[in-house]
């Protein structure tokens, strides 16, 4: 790695003592020698194994839940149902008043994708939770299910969740976040080039070395401490509190460093339930996701869909940029309506753009709920918004790099959503990048600057 | 059938912290009987290096050494409010709430110093060492250890302090969108080059050039691992990943890391970091977020390589041999 200070040293001062000091990592001997603790290492006399029973179906109704014959089953200890969860449905952002609530910790009635909890099994074992798990019999009426965003759109599709009442989360501001900056039609009416797009990707895992899980122990004082590997300490406790209905005082949480984390650990699905089975049997639970679970069961990064439309001059100038975008929810909002929002909220990209029109959609079907996960939101957004700028650049007959320049934003430029840009720093990135590449670009750009002015 | 070479660049920005705001985090400083410094969060270190982090921007702040400082987090019994480790934040965020603790802590410390010198405490400074300094007069001095000494036994004071960093919630116009969703971003340019075989559709990247611009780099080193791990990871989106090969068909999801693709060491491309430095009005020292941002500009140069070597797009994400194989087959047609 190499600092290059040149750039904005008129605005840094390098007076400092600790700060820029590539100090090592006091946990760093911890971690290379084994000696870190993680929540996993924390092992109770007398604890529980937890383990669910997970529906095989896309989207079914659940008839009738036998437990009887798993009950039977030796070192079985409880056995948890929707019934057993004190504020069953609920949804993680209603801390922030992101409604409404719309997911089950167990399922009740209905299961809405392939792989949602219906049953916990406690067990003295892994192996016997396991093996009892495999004896519930759950009597399911499986019913259509959709799994393409396009799909769930149209009118008639299989409804996926019913405390949404339609397949797309419902904003203030309609069916999508919308963002609107001049007028894109004539923008587009005067460009010399129109260039309309699509772009898709699919899930993907944030596969960190440390499954999900924690292990809960109850105290003697009727409080219950947590040992955790949640991303967010508080977000995790106050919403164990709301489904437990249990005061946050009676919660203690401790976390510590996290084997990984990418987004993957901020949905607080192992704790509530874990919490409950401890409160329920007076015993120690550890409930901590296989590694087949953290890869179908947790949740992904979602898949999008975005469709860019550009107007474009022959000299460069992008004049008209019309982005919409389809955030696929899976069956639960989890954190995916607020991902879908900071979409709205990226388009058009770092470009300086008059004319902008900006729809995000956030749309469910009847797959793992997509959550958050390291840049969602812009990711996706990101690599659709660099590809079309590389068509348009060729497009026109212009250098990739240099397309860019003629376009990216500086100092005091209006962006879409209506702030001016600030502390920009684009055009710098992009003369370093041309100078490390040896990818050459005409003299004019590399004296830009992203102040104001270009002064 | 050959193997053929094509370079893509990609320039992004990122926002730093919670889209919109409304994500508060705070932190407490005190100090032990002999002049350690004891930080107190609730913030989750997901082994990026939170707590060191945080330790170097109590101990510059304070004006200590790094190792005179103690980080103790991720405990909701003793650690106040944090909203959490995501959103590229935790340095943002809890770095301010930090240094607006260790201020105040500083002041008390100052004042005890004062006292003890029979000075003002506007006219003391730091050495960084552990030692505070009359302005001027650097010979009329006191230890950070005696001053804590006395502030507990002698005077009577604790030396500590409150933080508290929040940017109010703002609430898009439902209309227009106008909205203020983050007070910085940071910034990148990736160059990546990659070689296509276009008889297998395989990819290999060769070379990935990344500069970033991330306000103000706390610990160079571990910006660099921050910074080379997400290019990897970047690498990954591009080429490898997804736990639905056939979305929006269910079937065929890994299980295992049999299963599901990643890159493993022979994979991984040279990878060359350059950092600016523009720092943010906002941000601990000028820091911005770069933990999320740093993963993207990858995966649309990797995309933009393979259209400059073989001249089709694969506008679907993961790039794998069987879309480059079918592109090619669908252009050959043409």
């Amino acid at each position: 790695m190499e600092l290059r200070k040149s750039y904005f040293a008129d605005v840094r001062k390098d007076d400092l003592h600790e700060i820029g000091q590539p100090r090592p990592r006091s946990d760093s001997p911890g971690h290379v020698t084994g000696k870190t603790a993680y929540f996993a290492d924390r092992n109770f006399p007398g604890m529980l194994h937890l383990k669910m029973v997970r529906s095989p179906h896309h989207h079914a109704r659940i008839r009738s839940i036998d437990t009887s014959e798993a009950e039977k089953h030796p070192g079985v200890v409880k056995i948890l149902t929707a019934k057993d969860v004190p504020h069953n449905v609920y949804t993680i952002l209603i801390l922030i008043q992101i409604g409404p609530e719309d997911e089950t910790v167990l399922a009740d009635g209905k299961v809405r994708w392939k792989g949602e909890a219906v049953v916990a099994v406690l067990a003295e074992t892994e192996r016997a939770a396991q093996e009892a798990a495999a004896k519930v019999k759950v009597d399911y009426e499986v019913l259509p299910a959709v799994f393409d965003m396009e799909e769930a759109l149209k009118p008639g599709a299989p409804l996926v969740n019913e405390y949404h009442g339609q397949n797309y989360y419902l904003y203030d501001s309609g069916e999508c976040r919308k963002v609107r900056f001049g007028d894109v039609e004539a923008g587009f009416a005067g460009a010399d080039h129109i260039l309309e797009q699509s772009y898709q990707s699919s899930p993907i895992e944030h596969a960190p070395t440390e499954t999900t899980g924690c292990v809960v122990a109850p105290e003697g004082n009727d409080r219950f401490t947590c040992y955790t590997n949640t991303q967010a300490m508080f977000f995790t406790l106050d919403n164990a509190s709301i489904i437990l209905q249990m005061p946050g005082s009676k919660l203690h949480f401790v976390g510590g460093t996290v084997g990984g984390g990418f987004g993957g650990k901020v949905d607080v699905i192992v704790e509530p339930i874990a919490i409950l089975g401890a409160k329920l049997t007076g015993r120690p639970v550890s409930f901590i996701y296989s590694r087949e679970e953290e890869m179908q069961i947790s949740s992904p990064r979602a898949a999008e869909k975005v469709v860019i439309k550009d107007g474009v001059m022959k000299d460069g100038r992008i004049v008209a940029r019309k982005v919409t975008g389809y955030t696929d929810a899976g069956a639960y909002s989890r954190h995916s309506p607020y991902g879908a929002q900071k979409g709205a909220g990226h388009y058009p990209g770092p470009y300086t753009i008059p004319n902008v029109w900006i729809d995000t959609y956030c749309v469910y079907t009847n797959r793992t709920p997509s959550s958050a996960m390291r840049g969602f939101g812009v990711t996706i957004g990101d690599f659709a918004l660099e590809v079309q700028m590389d068509k348009l650049a060729r497009l026109i007959g212009m250098d990739p790099l240099e397309f860019r320049f003629i376009n990216a934003y500086r100092d005091g430029d209006m962006k879409a959503h209506r702030q001016p840009t600030e502390g920009a720093a684009l055009i710098e990135c992009m003369q370093e990048a041309s100078r490390a590449a040896n990818w050459p670009v005409a003299e004019k750009y590399l004296t830009m600057s992203s102040y104001k002015n270009g002064a | 059938m050959a193997i053929r070479r094509g370079r893509g660049v990609a320039a992004i920005n990122y926002p730093t912290g919670m889209n919109l705001g409304g994500d508060p985090t705070q932190a407490l400083v005190h100090s032990t009987p002999t002049g350690n410094f004891m930080v107190t969060l609730s913030s989750v270190d997901l082994g990026q290096g939170m707590k060191q982090i945080m330790a170097q921007i109590c101990a510059e702040t304070i004006g200590v050494p790094t190792d005179r400082v103690v980080v103790d987090t991720a405990d909701t019994d003793t650690g106040p409010h944090c909203m959490g480790t995501f959103a590229s934040r935790g340095t943002h965020r809890a770095g301010n709430a930090v240094i607006q603790a260790a201020k105040e802590a500083r002041q008390v410390m100052l004042e005890v110093a004062a006292e003890e010198l029979e000075v003002n405490a506007s006219d003391l400074e730091t050495d960084g060492q552990g030692n505070i300094l009359v302005k001027g007069a650097p010979q009329k001095s006191i230890s950070i250890f005696d001053v804590a000494l006395s502030a507990h036994f002698k005077r009577g004071r604790s030396i500590s302090g409150r933080g508290m960093f929040l940017i109010p919630r703002s609430y898009p116009e439902k209309e227009t969108g106008a909205m203020k969703p983050s007070t910085c971003y940071a910034h990148a340019c990736t160059v990546a080059e990659v070689e296509v075989d276009d008889e297998t559709g395989e990819v290999t990247v060769l070379t990935v050039k990344n500069v970033f611009e991330i306000g103000r780099a706390l610990n160079p080193k571990m910006v660099e691992q921050q910074l080379v791990g997400g290019s990897w990871m970047g690498i990954s989106h591009a080429l490898y990943e997804t736990t639905e090969p056939y979305y929006p068909n269910r079937d065929h999801g890994g299980t295992d890391f049999n299963q599901y693709l990643m890159p493993g060491p022979g994979d991984l491309a040279e990878t060359e970091i350059i950092v600016l430095e523009r720092p943010s009005a906002d941000g601990p020292y000028g820091a911005k977020g770069p933990g999320e941002m740093c993963a993207n500009p990858q995966i649309p140069a990797v995309a933009n390589a393979v259209f400059d070597a073989v001249g089709v797009r694969i506008d679907t994400l993961p790039i794998t041999p069987e879309r480059i194989l079918r592109a090619l087959k669908a252009q050959a047609a043409n």
